[in-house]
């Protein structure tokens, strides 16, 4: 027990040092480097206009270490600034076009909630079939090992002109991109129930509903689960792009959105904010396979 | 102690966004001010002035026509046959019992955010859309190729289009065909050519060879200026140089990765790249054809059709607004309305020079043109004419044009001719006054004899 303690600690430990290394770096590459030349001549008066309107402060580049470089990698000060005033008012609406980061990541979270959600609700049911019937298995093997691979953003031209309508185009290519590992694993899991169990069954003279019930689905749960996993990393890497691609909410606008202001702080915050987002997805189901395994 | 500030007020924040101290920020100070002098009389008599203006000029574009024409009718009638053709009829009616009979009043208008879409934006925050009893969304879009696809699944009821891509999408190329219309141009110039630092010693386009180009998209002013003016310095801008389709923004950032070398796009992002130090602004499109157009407010004509009243509210707000952009003095409160997050997400000193001309052109010197951005709303059909003919050129249409037969259906002047022949009137041939394009005058009657006058085309 002290060991694992120790262990953990250490871990900890280690982790806040890389943090601390990856800090310390980002700061001294984006130290800005005082100008070669000294301390400026008297500016002519267009200069000191045209200093104005490049948004630089003419009072203080007569002094070079006050130049900042005010394009370009952030520096930790600007970064944390920008973490501090998005997390201040994540709630805000501003109309259609200006919203909070809380409120548009709770429109992705929305969107990769029901695409999944319709997800799982066609792929479980038909992964079961899959499994059960080596015929249908074989059969629908080679659609989906065409379909799986495909990209998420080659859909989404498809999708626009069949279906005509944005959000709903979006979910499409939530759905179609996260059914498949939960296909697969599925027809997997369920294919590779222990024989013996099923003849027990058999001999038992279980219906089928109940077999399928009572037996397989609790011996495939592990397996159909991590499927769920999969997809579910799937469908949380698949929002952002829709959302850059098709506008109007959700945290992938809003990466579009700074883009369009080539604001890099803003970024960058929030692809901490998709990293942290995903990772807590992942944990959630990580707590939920940790329920359903179980050992022989 | 004014009510303005009143510092004991325990739910109102010391630090006001504003020099009044009424308002949460610059932008809704700016957005009041504009109100309030959107409802002087003055302005109100202007704009009135300006929308009449702008429509007898549609109608008559050449000027003995609408002297004899006024002159053999009289003022009132010429009035009445004005006000009886779309959409002035109901522009008027509009006019005198508001929010009579609009068919469509939650509406849902698309824009990229660049500053060619001002007027249609600045409505919005001004008010102006609501004064004609409608109730409008802008909702900022991520690229032209998705307002496209949105207008042709009508999720958008109108919106900033690319002028030349009415004209596209109406003849099929690139899309479907359907029919589009153009109902006023929404800016004139307001486009550069911006090349990368490392090529300030590059201004001769001769020397360009090899280059690498960015346009926001194929059907666009700026891809046919791009090209028109390569091609004048005798370089085949589908050989001597390339030329990709990017996002403005994203050309910022490619040239300052060196992806490319330069680009003729829309402001703000050609004052972006001076301002992140990252090119200089080697030419101003009006130096290429000064009042060229270049974006445009437009629908789909089914839309027109079957809410002629909801589509005349649309357009007299958005006039409205092109008449309030027009008034240089305007154009800082403007940069202020319009460059927050909500609407172009812009440093607004960048905004603020685009809009009033003066500006740093990234080689040290600051240039003062106050007609860099023109909001002119007139839908020339010549205009129309010309992009159909730089459309032929480089092979984006094949075979025969019918250029004035399509211009007329896309380029809205309002159904005049009809009225002027129950009148008796000898109809003029259309809107298609003579443009001048970097010295040479294109004679929109004879659009064949100019495209076969190109030493470079495809056609």
């Amino acid at each position: 027990m002290g060991f694992t303690r120790s262990l953990g600690f250490r871990a900890g430990l280690l982790s806040a040092l890389i943090l601390l290394v990856v800090l310390a770096i980002w700061h001294v590459a984006t130290l800005s480097s005082a100008p070669v030349a000294a301390a400026a001549p008297a500016l002519t008066p267009e200069q000191i206009e045209y200093a104005k309107l490049m948004g630089k402060d003419p009072a203080s580049m007569a002094s070079p270490a006050a130049a900042t470089a005010k394009s370009g990698f952030p520096t930790l000060a600007q970064m944390g600034a920008v973490v501090a005033k998005n997390l201040a008012s994540p709630f805000y609406d501003n109309g259609p076009n200006d919203k909070g980061v809380g409120l548009q990541l709770a429109y992705s979270l929305g969107r990769v909630g029901l695409g999944y959600l319709l997800a799982a609700l066609v792929a479980i049911p038909l992964g079961f079939v899959i499994g059960m019937s080596p015929l249908v298995y074989r059969a629908l093997d080679p659609f989906i090992q065409v379909l799986k691979p495909i990209s998420p953003l080659a859909w989404m031209p498809l999708a626009l002109y069949t279906i005509k309508d944005s959000s709903i185009s979006g979910l499409f290519v939530i759905f179609i991109c996260s059914v498949w590992p939960m296909l697969i694993n599925t027809a997997f899991g369920v294919a590779s129930v222990r024989r013996e169990w099923l003849n027990v069954a058999k001999t038992l003279e279980v219906t089928a509903l109940r077999r399928a019930f009572e037996v397989i689905l609790p011996a495939a749960a592990p397996t159909i689960l991590t499927g769920m996993r999969i997809s579910m990393g799937i469908a949380w890497l698949v929002i952002v792009a829709a959302e850059m691609l098709v506008g109007g909410t959700g945290i992938g606008y809003f990466v579009w959105n700074e883009w369009n202001n080539l604001s890099l702080p803003n970024v960058i915050f929030a692809i901490l904010v998709i990293g942290v987002v995903g990772m807590l997805l992942d944990l959630m189901f990580a707590k939920l396979q940790k329920a359903v395994t179980y050992v022989d | 102690m004014s009510e303005h500030f009143d510092p004991y007020d325990a739910d109102r924040p010391l630090m006001m966004g504003c020099s009044c101290g009424r308002h949460r920020s610059g932008a809704e100070h700016a957005a009041a001010e504009l109100r309030a002098r959107s409802e002087t009389a003055d302005f109100e008599l202007y704009s009135n002035e300006f929308i009449e203006a702008s429509l007898v000029k549609a109608l008559f574009p050449q000027d003995a026509v609408r002297r004899r024409f006024l002159r053999a009718v009289g003022k009132g009638s010429a009035m009445a046959a004005i006000a009886s053709v779309l959409p002035v009829a109901s522009l008027q009616a509009m006019a005198q019992e508001k929010g009579g009979a609009i068919e469509k009043k939650d509406l849902k208008i698309g824009f990229i955010p660049i500053t060619c879409a001002t007027p249609l934006i600045m409505a919005h925050p001004l008010g102006f859309y609501s004064k004609q009893g409608l109730n409008v969304e802008v909702v900022k879009t991520a690229g032209w190729a998705l307002i496209r696809d949105k207008m042709l699944n009508k999720e958008y009821d109108a919106t900033h289009f690319l002028s030349p891509m009415p004209l596209a999408i109406s003849m099929g190329a690139g899309s479907n065909a359907t029919p589009m219309n153009v109902a006023t141009i929404q800016n004139t110039n307001g486009q550069a050519i911006t090349l990368s630092v490392k090529h300030k010693d590059k201004r001769d386009p001769k020397d360009w060879k090899g280059f690498k180009f960015a346009v926001p998209f194929e059907y666009s002013m700026h891809n046919f200026l791009l090209r028109y003016y390569v091609a004048e310095a005798g370089l085949d801008p589908d050989r001597d140089i390339q030329i990709r389709v990017v996002p403005p923004p994203e050309m910022v950032a490619n040239l300052r990765a060196g992806n490319i070398d330069g680009f003729l796009g829309p402001d703000p992002f050609n004052q972006r790249a001076v301002f992140e130090e990252v090119g200089f602004i080697h030419l101003l499109t009006k130096e290429l054809w000064n009042g060229h157009p270049c974006c445009a407010f437009g629908t789909s004509t089914e839309f027109i059709q079957k809410n002629p009243n909801t589509f005349a509210a649309l357009y007299r707000a958005v006039l409205t607004s092109a008449a309030m952009a027009r008034e240089a003095k305007n154009r800082e409160l403007i940069a202020k309305v319009i460059a927050p997050q909500a609407y172009l997400n812009q440093p607004e000193t960048v905004i603020a020079q685009v809009l009033t001309g003066k500006f740093a052109d990234g080689l040290g010197n600051v240039k003062n043109v106050p007609d860099r951005a023109d909001f002119d709303p007139m839908p020339w059909q010549s205009m129309a004419v010309w992009m159909l003919t730089q459309m032929k050129r480089w092979g984006y249409v094949k075979g025969d044009v019918n250029y004035k037969q399509i211009a007329e259906k896309v380029f809205l002047l309002t159904d005049a001719k009809k009225v002027m022949k129950s009148l008796d009137m000898k109809v003029p041939d259309g809107a298609y006054p003579k443009f001048t394009i970097m010295g040479k005058v294109f004679d929109p009657e004879k659009p064949d004899a100019y495209l076969a006058g190109f030493a470079i085309k495809r056609a």
